[in-house]
């Protein structure tokens, strides 16, 4: 009898809600919302421009140029005798997607608070249609850098593809934007209130692009502190993976890898408990 | 029987006063710090001796009441009673302080219509978009698609970017995916303000569509009128606590009139709208121009209003009255200033107001009354509801009232002469 009672219910709204309970089955129940979140975001960027969805091909073009002219032409970095070009496409390309999701996500509560006092759908949805929608923009950026690996691939010979590791590039991806999700995510949970933490943000994207491997190979860093320290970096060793599958320089270490996957779990588990404490009563005080 | 979908208990939500700075980074601190020991948060004890000091604010306290399957439930209250948070909550937009809600079958709101639309998206996907963010999926909006856009009467704009729409096409394009969400419950939020007299008989229809298949509608509004007509129940909040929950009529009637049938009423601050009581009313007393208590009238019977009042002032003022209906819409109003200056020195006074052929027609009547300075640039004081009257569906002559339409009937000459 009490049993019965229990289940007729469809749901209970409490003061104290299980700090486990992450609602899974409602995000399922909201796939179709997800999808036109995405369609959404990818229709409205290029809305009303000329180029359209040219700018998708353009800003890593020209984000490459300006790392090239920087840091190879006049730092004078080494590149690890890649041509300039290719070496900084490779590290953007992945690290590009890490920072728009990490950017991206971390506003979610304060950006979509109109739309998240008016009605209740898994606030989850939100982070989640990001991490797809810049996938779409990842895959065009992917696209670019092949097509310049492809003409350096058959025109150089410092350029040794392990083809027997490609298989490994979508775990690559995946790991990327559950660090991006799980970052930002807990930045948009610390922010409703305090949003001290956002003036930091832009800052600390940056520091981490110097701190992993992006612009400067890892090869070249002699102090074996600042290596650690590097290494330490979820993220370093996704990047150097994915330089040393298309372009034979970097490394791929099982170990380092296995401890940014750990690294990318327990941050998202985390992050989603305090993401669904705080979508509760953010409406209060964000 | 009727089964319960909605079982309130014991629902209670604070919010905290003043911005948020470092000041509350400590009070934080302080809350945090009692849950780790394990005690319960020092704020959220209901206590009236300690509670009141500090800078929270009780939005709902205690509440409890429990909705059955196809009731319409009106929401009544003041601006500030707590209407929308309950609501909120409802619509688990935010989450309650203590206390439970049990909910059965699936809770749609229209706290606000549109939420979601992206102006530079169709119509169309707006549509889609919209109604998935209500909760339906995909399949659901392409069934009901047609009916949709059928309903808002934007057809040929469907294609076309919203933000090129006119507001009305807007909203109406918004209510029509709302108004196809068929919910169990379903919970509304004066809605009905928007759009022009044809689109909101449009919606009020809907309502009724909605509560006469036997789903459940909570209702929140200011306007008696729309509450009583299509509300089973109601609920009246005031200060977030339940006041009075029952059959609509009397609900209503209540709160518009809480002092039924006194003659002389004493005015208390709750009525005070606003003014800085340089000149106070205390009383309020109604009678017949033969100075008899009364406060029902024939039709074309003279009513007479007195005032206790007390001045402080020795400016020049100005007295003035609203008779409102039981919506609260001002029917006629009378102001001093038409007629005579009005002298006043220190000391306390009766003003009396007496009609002079005025004729409202049957139906609950509502006093409103304050005072002014002559140059009309300083409320006095301003006191709603102070008294109420009914006038009978009979003329002075003792005739029926014969419903013939009007809100009030005006003494005039008829002349008929012949024309050649």
């Amino acid at each position: 009898m009490v049993e019965k009672e229990k289940n007729e219910w469809t749901d209970i709204i409490r003061a104290n809600t299980n700090w486990f309970d992450f609602h899974l089955d409602q995000l399922w129940s909201f796939r179709d919302l997800l999808f036109l979140f995405v369609r959404r975001d990818f229709v409205s960027v290029y809305k009303q421009t000329i180029l359209g969805p040219l700018w998708f091909f353009i800003q890593p073009v020209l984000t490459s140029l300006t790392f090239t002219f920087i840091f190879s032409g006049l730092a004078k970095i080494s590149t690890d005798g890649l041509p300039a070009i290719l070496f900084y496409m490779a590290g953007i390309t992945l690290w590009t997607y890490f920072a728009d999701c990490l950017n991206k996500t971390s506003s979610t509560f304060i950006a979509n608070a109109g739309i998240f006092g008016k009605v209740y759908f898994p606030r989850l949805i939100m982070p989640l249609s990001v991490l797809i929608s810049n996938l779409i923009k990842l895959g065009i950026q992917v696209l670019i850098f092949i097509s310049i690996w492809i003409y350096f691939l058959s025109s150089s010979d410092k350029i040794h593809p392990q083809w027997q590791f490609m298989w490994f590039l979508p775990i690559l991806v995946f790991m990327m934007a559950g660090l991006g999700l799980g970052f930002g995510v807990l930045i948009s949970s610390l922010t409703t209130k305090y949003r001290d933490l956002t003036f930091l943000v832009g800052f600390g994207v940056q520091l981490l692009m110097y701190g992993s491997s992006v612009i400067i190979p890892i090869s070249s860093i002699k102090t074996e502190k600042i290596k650690m320290l590097m290494l330490l970096n979820p993220l370093t060793s996704i990047i150097e993976t994915f330089k040393y599958i298309f372009l034979g320089n970097g490394f791929l270490s099982w170990h380092y890898l296995l401890y940014s996957m750990t690294f990318m779990v327990v941050l998202l588990f985390i992050s989603i408990i305090v993401f669904n404490k705080v979508e509760k009563s953010f409406m209060d005080t964000v | 029987m009727s089964e319960v979908v909605i079982k309130v208990e014991s629902l209670s939500k604070q919010y905290r006063l003043g911005l948020v700075g470092t000041g509350t980074l400590v009070h934080d601190i302080n809350i945090w710090w009692h849950k780790i020991r394990g005690k319960e948060n020092p704020n959220l004890k209901i206590d009236a001796t300690k509670g009141e000091s500090n800078d929270l604010i009780w939005a709902l306290k205690d509440i409890n009441f429990e909705v059955k399957r196809g009731e319409v439930l009106g929401i009544i209250g003041k601006n500030g009673a707590g209407k929308s948070t309950l609501l909120k909550i409802l619509s688990k937009v935010t989450q309650p302080a203590t206390g439970s809600i049990k909910i059965k079958g699936r809770i749609a709101s229209l706290l606000e219509v549109g939420t979601g639309f992206h102006p530079e998206l169709t119509g169309r996907e707006n549509v889609f978009l919209n109604g998935a963010i209500m909760g339906m999926t995909k399949a659901e909006i392409a069934r009901k698609f047609d009916e949709i856009v059928d309903f808002s009467g934007v057809e040929k704009y469907i294609d076309t970017p919203v933000k090129r729409y006119s507001s009305g096409m807007y909203v109406r394009l918004a209510f029509a995916v709302a108004a196809h969400l068929e919910p169990e419950i379903l919970i509304v939020d004066e809605v009905l303000a928007v759009g022009d007299a044809e689109f909101q008989k449009k919606c009020l229809g809907k309502m009724k569509d909605v509560s006469g298949q036997g789903r459940t509608v909570l209702f929140v509004s200011h306007n008696m009128g729309v509450i009583s007509a299509i509300c089973t129940k109601a609920i009246w909040l005031e200060k977030g606590i339940i006041k009075m929950n029952g059959p609509t009529e009397k609900v209503i009637t209540t709160y518009l009139d809480p002092e039924e049938k006194q003659f002389t009423r004493t005015i208390k601050n709750e009525m005070r709208v606003r003014g800085n009581k340089a000149v106070e009313f205390f009383e309020c007393t109604i009678l017949n121009l033969s100075e008899a208590k009364k406060n029902f009238f024939v039709i074309g019977e003279d009513i007479r209003l007195d005032f206790l009042v007390e001045s402080k002032t020795t400016e020049d003022v100005g007295f003035w009255l609203i008779i409102r209906d039981r919506e609260g819409k001002p029917i006629l109003c009378s102001h001093q200033k038409d007629y005579t200056k009005q002298n006043i020195s220190p000391g306390r006074y009766v003003v009396s107001y007496q009609t002079n052929g005025i004729s409202l027609l049957p139906g609950n009547y509502f006093v409103t009354a304050g005072v002014l300075n002559y140059s009309y640039t300083n409320f006095f004081e301003w006191v709603e509801n102070c008294q109420s009257f009914e006038v009978l569906p009979a003329f002075k002559n003792g005739n029926k009232y014969d419903g013939r339409l009007g809100v009030v009937m005006q003494a005039a000459n008829w002349e008929v002469v012949k024309h050649d």
